[in-house]
């Protein structure tokens, strides 16, 4: 399964990043293989005074995953990828290859909605 | 003539400011207007009667999904991802439009029409006294109010003296509303937070070319540091128009949302003071401004 999950850098080994909207990269990964099949840069995003949830959402959804792993998805990024047919994992910590690794074992649970509340910059 | 009150800290005491001043010039045919939509609080002072309500919304873009043909033009000329095609569908977020219509312009299909969301509500009343009143009251949960404090706006007679009541801050709601005005009234207060915020307010109204005059408000507090605003102001070139002492009696009158000009002989002679000093400043003005 094609996974997008948001980091703080390039490598399986990188720091997940907390952030949705406003992450680093997005890394796709396959779950079967364990391999980065693709690197999202995001960092025009980091500044956006808004919007950056639903830009967000478009960059993973035109990537054809199935589903993102993240730590925190506000209202507007959520219902983008819930349009997509994203499933979204929120909550999660650790290093890339933990996140993917502990997705792979069923240990994380889909999110009905968002975690976190819309922000105004 | 339009004279706004603001500041760029809260709590200084702009509506204070603009309601009593506008009770000394009741006689004079005075519109006052709150833009300050978030929390309007004029009309608490100012008791306004018959009061007309009506509800006030701004265009957001609805899209005919039989005739959208997908193309993303919309999305490409939206500034603010308040409309964007996602997965095969054109998803809009109303909350984040700013009205532009520039979607609706570009579509090459008509596809996108222009509806409307309610930003909030346009009161009008006028005083006991003969002052004509106009605020706007936000939607609880809206976050965007400068079309909301256009509106409040509109009404503004140019032939009459406006009395305009501003938002804290220096962002787009307090910039809506000092825009246009011929004389920006900065209640300040003598601390060195009340001088940080005055100080970005007087940079935005550089930009905006309105000419401007300061009000210090509990000018005479133990811990008065007044002298930090007196410097300042001498640096700028902007005169202090009225000093208002501290007082406890005031914060209580005000706190009752009475006029401190019904109740304080000695608060009233400084505001009718202040107002002479502005309707001289706004005659000159004036007069600039007629000369060919």
């Amino acid at each position: 399964m094609k996974v997008a999950i948001s980091s703080n850098g390039k490598t399986l080994d990188s720091e997940l990043d907390p952030r949705f909207g406003r992450a680093n990269y997005f890394l796709i990964v396959d779950t079967d293989t364990m391999e980065i099949k693709e690197v999202k840069e995001n960092i025009q995003n980091i500044n956006l005074p808004q919007g950056a949830g639903i830009q967000a959402g478009k960059t993973v959804a035109d990537c054809g995953v199935e589903a993102v792993i993240t730590g925190n998805c506000g209202p507007k990024a959520f219902n983008v990828l819930q349009a997509a047919g994203i499933k979204v994992v929120t909550g999660v910590q650790g290093s890339i290859r933990q996140a993917v690794e502990k997705f792979k074992q069923d240990a994380l649970q889909f999110s009905n909605g968002p975690n976190v509340q819309g922000h105004w910059a | 003539m339009i004279l706004t009150v603001a500041s760029g800290k809260g709590g200084t005491g702009k509506t204070t400011v603009t309601v009593n001043l506008a009770a000394i010039a009741a006689d004079k045919g005075i519109q006052v207007f709150d833009c300050d939509v978030e929390e309007p609080n004029s009309h608490i002072f100012l008791k306004p009667e018959n009061i007309t309500s009506r509800e006030i919304g701004t265009m957001v873009p609805v899209v005919d999904k039989d005739r959208c043909s997908l193309c993303g033009e919309c999305e490409k000329i939206c500034q603010f991802s308040a409309i964007a095609l996602i997965a095969g569908r054109i998803m809009t977020f109303p909350d984040m439009c700013h009205s532009c219509q520039g979607c609706v312009m570009v579509c090459p299909e008509d596809a996108i029409i222009s509806g409307s969301r309610v930003l909030g509500t346009l009161k009008t009343g006028t005083t006991p006294g003969g002052v004509d009143l106009t605020w706007g009251e936000l939607r609880i949960g809206e976050a965007m109010s400068p079309p909301l404090i256009k509106q409040v706006k509109k009404r503004i007679d140019p032939l009459k003296l406006s009395i305009v009541d501003a938002p804290p801050g220096t962002s787009c709601p307090a910039i809506e509303t000092l825009r246009d005005s011929d004389l920006a009234l900065l209640v300040s207060e003598p601390t060195p937070f009340g001088l940080n915020d005055l100080a970005l307010t007087v940079e935005v109204l550089k930009k905006l070319n309105v000419p401007m005059g300061i009000v210090i408000n509990r000018a005479d507090t133990e811990d008065t540091q007044t002298g930090l605003l007196d410097e300042y102001a001498h640096r700028e070139g902007i005169d202090i128009m009225q000093r208002f002492p501290f007082s406890r009696e005031a914060a209580m009158i005000c706190s009752r949302g009475e006029m401190l000009v019904d109740k304080m002989p000695e608060m009233k002679a400084l505001f009718q003071e202040l107002y002479g000093k502005i309707a001289l400043k706004l005659d000159t003005i004036k007069n600039r401004e007629d000369r060919p």
